[in-house]
């Protein structure tokens, strides 16, 4: 170091050039200022996208909702050749097919996560992550090819049967009633069911092994069954958590677009019979958008707002109910 | 973690001291826990089933690399112009958005911390992975392809945007468990901060980062609804992402799975069977990758 | 930088009394010294002056009223009970402190004169000078050599055998070098806890800094390698400026100098500890004959 070829300097100068050295230049300090700038500006971009995305949704379907105005989403009145844009029945299709597929995918994922975290052998642990792991890895277009081609033909069968068995019974009819067709809402639901449950089960996976080694031990201490341990300490503990995996799970089911796209049925009504056929704002959008022009395609993209619009309401509640069990965690 | 806990250990005259209704309870919860593994390993099974042998029946060399027939009804191959397409759409997008997440997470963790921009990015980014992908494609759609027309790039751009977020959090979550120490000791050599960044916190968790990414790519791969409307469709390769419109596997499936002849029955299957040997190629390599960088890191 | 001869001249020292020592460092011990910290201005030149220093975290002041010279090629070692600020005064040192949060600096520190903490200095200049070890050994997970090659490529080497030779002499200094020269590329974090702490200081001195922070650079070693840290302390100090946070007094007592006692002070609400010098001298006054009650208690093992 230069300190002692100053050694001849009289103390002040030996200090002045002692601040000069550690002053550095302007220049040692740009790399530092640039890569923050640089990282700053990738982060914003998040907020760019989505700003983007909501804003020229927005300009693209204006045509559309001026025409429409509220009934786009109140009326189920859709014809695109007399420029009629009643949305409702896609709405519904989307609300239904993800209720049956949280139906079925909610106990399927928190049964893996419970039996992953409070009853499998430890070397079982790795082989059904990976499990999850591949049945998230699918691309949603190969399940929906393998719905159209071999799960709707297959199923059919099945609809009717239950549909002539049950469908005149009052209540049940209601859901099973006929007509009962390979491509529905139930099918839809299926698929969409596998294809949430690997987010569902990781996510409750985690959420349930946050629950404290004292809390399982203080309800087994009590003489409480591995059922009562995981109702009185694991379940209590945790529900914020998985409340915000089914939600996510939920979000997802909703925005899922190939896979509906291809079973749903492609006919949009507004029924509670599961057997149906259907139509949903994402497989409306996906099969018609190639051919759609004018006004007809500001209204498609009206839906693709609109779907938006409540996948972002959805996730946001759901990183909320997270986020908040997270900070229940830390303080206890 | 804790030990998992061991029932079998709890003295057998305690247990048979329960009422048979507890114990049918638990019975039936043990029962459900069992059942619901079985029953996510049905859909597994069947779905990878069909596609290995539906699929097989077509794959070869003839098929990745032959073009795809003008008359969608033909018989027999190819996915050539699919298998290059995906390959390129997705390196495209891999490009733009691996380096734009990877900074963005520095942004996050070594930077913003707990300020209250960053707490709004963070959210925002978390936000951002469950908007749909079809919607990602409308916004390509009208943000590009309305001035620049469908090419390979537009749809890179759509799997970019859905990737962005996935790095995003992944890396971040892998740049907090970089201990501190490590960035202290840098500094306390004269590093500035971007070089501590570059050469003491990236390498350190380079493992994590890289499987993180590689299954963002994989989920790329995968994606339909992006494309449907930005790359448009070709029959012959187009290894020109910026001009002219392009194909991709996920895109060909659905198109083809749509129309009820045997042709394109089997050339959907067959582009299945490349589709996920392509992404479970990507995922069990991500998986190795981060097992080898825990083992480093014990 | 400093040559060989003043090495030898300084090891040669080691054997002499004292009072015989060349003029390099002040007299230590001598009798009847009157031992205040003023009295400490002798001719070994000053590196830091730190007067009336006060260091905040946010509105809580965690020391107060701190003043010290520390001359150089001496141990200073800052001894004292728990949260009495020792490390937080290590650190304002090279301005690691600027890395936390809320963190703020009152007084002056003057290095070789120029102010530390001027309104243009450069942080990451200061530390190329100012070096640290710290409290648990923390190697980069990189290979033995590219540990010790990190600084070094920092600053622009780019040389394969200039590297090399760096290398070799910077753990050689941390007597590492025997032990480690056949698996120089061997990943740092399969070496023990002392070779890693040893490799977190050749890793400190390859970049020639003329100050060595130590906070308490033996608190995570058995007593073996904490011996070896001790005795590397003594050789690098004829090249080296060294400040040692130490919890073990017997350890200050051992290497340094001069030591410096901090303590605690509680404020009359009982619920803030401000850290305040107690006391700066030679080591051998601190430890036979201190000037202040507390610091006896303390060194006498009645209090702390």
């Amino acid at each position: 170091m230069s300190i002692d070829t100053s050694t001849e300097l009289g103390s002040d100068e030996r200090a002045a050039s002692m601040q000069a050295e550690i002053e550095g230049t302007r220049r040692a300090g740009r790399g530092d200022r640039f890569f923050k700038g640089l990282a700053l500006a990738s982060g914003c971009l998040v907020l760019a996208i989505l700003a983007l995305i909501a804003g020229s949704a927005l300009y693209e379907s204006w045509p559309a909702f001026q025409q429409q105005g509220i009934s786009f989403i109140t009326s189920s009145d859709w014809n695109p050749n007399q420029n009629q844009f009643g949305a409702l029945a896609f709405i519904w299709g989307t609300v239904l097919s993800s209720l049956i597929a949280l139906v079925m995918a909610v106990p399927v994922s928190i049964g893996i996560a419970l039996f992953t975290t409070e009853l499998s052998p430890r070397r079982l642990k790795t082989p059904i992550g990976f499990v999850i792991d591949l049945l998230a890895a699918i691309p949603s277009v190969v399940y929906g090819l393998w719905g159209i081609a071999v799960l709707a033909p297959n199923m059919e069968p099945i609809y009717q049967g239950i549909s002539e068995s049950v469908g005149s019974v009052p209540g049940l009819g209601w859901l099973f009633g006929p007509p009962a067709h390979g491509t529905s809402f139930m099918t839809a639901g299926m698929i969409l069911a596998f294809m949430i449950t690997p987010i569902i089960t990781s996510l409750s996976r985690e959420v349930i092994q946050t629950v404290p080694r004292q809390q399982r031990e203080a309800a087994l201490a009590l003489g409480a069954t591995r059922w009562e341990m995981i109702r009185g300490s694991i379940i209590p503990w945790s529900r914020g958590g998985i409340t915000g995996a089914v939600m996510l799970g939920l979000g997802r089911a909703m925005g899922e677009t190939i896979a509906a796209a291809l079973v749903i049925g492609s006919s949009a009504q507004i029924t509670t019979r599961i057997f149906a056929n259907g139509d949903s704002m994402a497989a409306q959008i996906a099969n018609q958008f190639a051919e759609a022009s004018g006004v007809f395609r500001s209204a498609l993209i009206g839906l693709g707002l609109v779907l938006f619009g409540v996948t972002i309401l959805v996730n946001v509640s759901a990183q909320r109910i997270i986020h908040r069990f997270d900070r229940k965690m830390v303080r206890s | 973690m804790t030990a998992p806990l061991d029932l079998d250990e709890v003295p057998p005259s305690l247990v048979s001291s329960m009422s048979a209704r507890r114990k049918f309870k638990n019975g039936l919860a043990t029962t459900w826990l069992v059942v619901s593994v079985i029953v996510a390993l049905v859909p597994l099974g069947l779905v990878m089933f069909y596609v290995i042998q539906r699929g097989s029946a077509v794959f070869g060399i003839d098929f990745l690399t032959a073009d795809i027939p003008v008359s969608r009804r033909a018989l027999g191959p190819g996915m050539g112009p699919a298998v290059l397409g995906t390959l390129l759409i997705t390196g495209a997008a891999t490009l733009m958005a691996v380096p734009l997440g990877i900074l963005g997470a520095i942004y996050l963790n070594e930077y913003g911390g707990k300020g209250r921009f960053a707490s709004l990015v963070r959210f925002m980014s978390q936000v951002m992975t469950g908007v749909p992908s079809i919607v990602m494609g409308l916004f390509i759609y009208t943000v590009w392809v309305l001035t620049f027309g469908q090419s390979g790039f537009a749809g890179a751009l759509a799997l970019a945007c859905l990737m962005l977020p996935i790095v995003i959090r992944s890396t971040e979550e892998m740049l907090r468990l970089v201990p501190d120490d490590l960035r202290q000791a840098s500094f306390a050599l004269g590093n500035r901060k971007w070089r501590t960044i570059v050469t003491v916190v990236l390498p350190a968790s380079i493992g994590g980062i890289t499987s993180g990414c590689m299954l963002a790519v994989a989920r790329a791969a995968g994606e339909t609804a992006p494309l449907l409307f930005t790359i448009g469709v070709v029959n012959s390769a187009n290894p020109n992402l910026f001009d002219g419109p392009n194909t991709a596997l996920s895109a060909q499936i659905f198109r083809n799975a749509q129309i009820p002849f045997t042709g394109p029955q089997d050339r959907a299957w067959g582009a299945a069977l490349t589709l996920i040997l392509l992404v479970l190629i990507l995922t069990v390599a991500a998986r190795w990758v981060s097992s080898r960088f825990a083992m480093k890191q014990a | 930088m400093i040559g060989i001869p003043e090495k030898a001249v300084k090891s040669m020292s080691d054997a002499l009394p004292a009072d015989a020592l060349p003029s390099v460092t002040i007299p230590i011990g001598s009798a009847g010294d009157s031992g205040d910290a003023g009295a400490v201005a002798a001719p070994a030149r000053v590196v830091f002056d730190i007067d009336d220093l006060a260091v905040y975290y946010g509105a809580f002041r965690a020391v107060r009223d701190v003043s010290i010279e520390i001359s150089q090629h001496e141990i200073t070692a800052f001894i004292g009970p728990s949260g009495c600020g020792k490390t937080t005064v290590l650190r304002c040192l090279n301005r690691m402190n600027d890395l936390i949060e809320g963190c703020r600096v009152e007084g002056q520190i003057n290095y070789h004169g120029a102010d530390l903490y001027g309104p243009k200095v450069d942080a990451v200049e200061v530390r190329k000078r100012i070096g640290m070890v710290f409290q648990k050994p923390n190697p980069f997970p990189k290979s033995i050599y590219d540990n010790v090659a990190f600084g070094p490529k920092l600053s622009g080497v780019r040389n394969r055998s200039e590297l090399d030779d760096l290398v070799e002499r910077a753990l050689t200094q941390a007597a590492l070098w025997d032990e480690v020269k056949d698996r120089l590329k061997a990943s740092a974090m399969g070496m023990s806890g002392g070779q890693q702490q040893r490799l977190c200081i050749a890793r400190t001195i390859a970049v020639n800094p003329e100050v060595v922070l130590m906070d308490e650079p033996c608190s995570a070693l058995d007593p073996i390698a904490t011996a070896r840290i001790e005795d590397l302390m003594q050789e690098l100090k004829a090249e080296y400026t060294i400040v040692i946070v130490t919890h073990n007094m017997q350890q200050a007592a051992r290497v340094s100098d001069r030591t410096a006692f901090f303590t605690a002070e509680v404020n009359p609400a009982g619920d803030q500890r401000t850290g305040v010098l107690v006391e700066y001298d030679n080591t051998q006054k601190i430890f036979s004959n201190p000037g202040d009650e507390r610091t006896e208690n303390y060194v006498t093992g009645r209090f702390g």
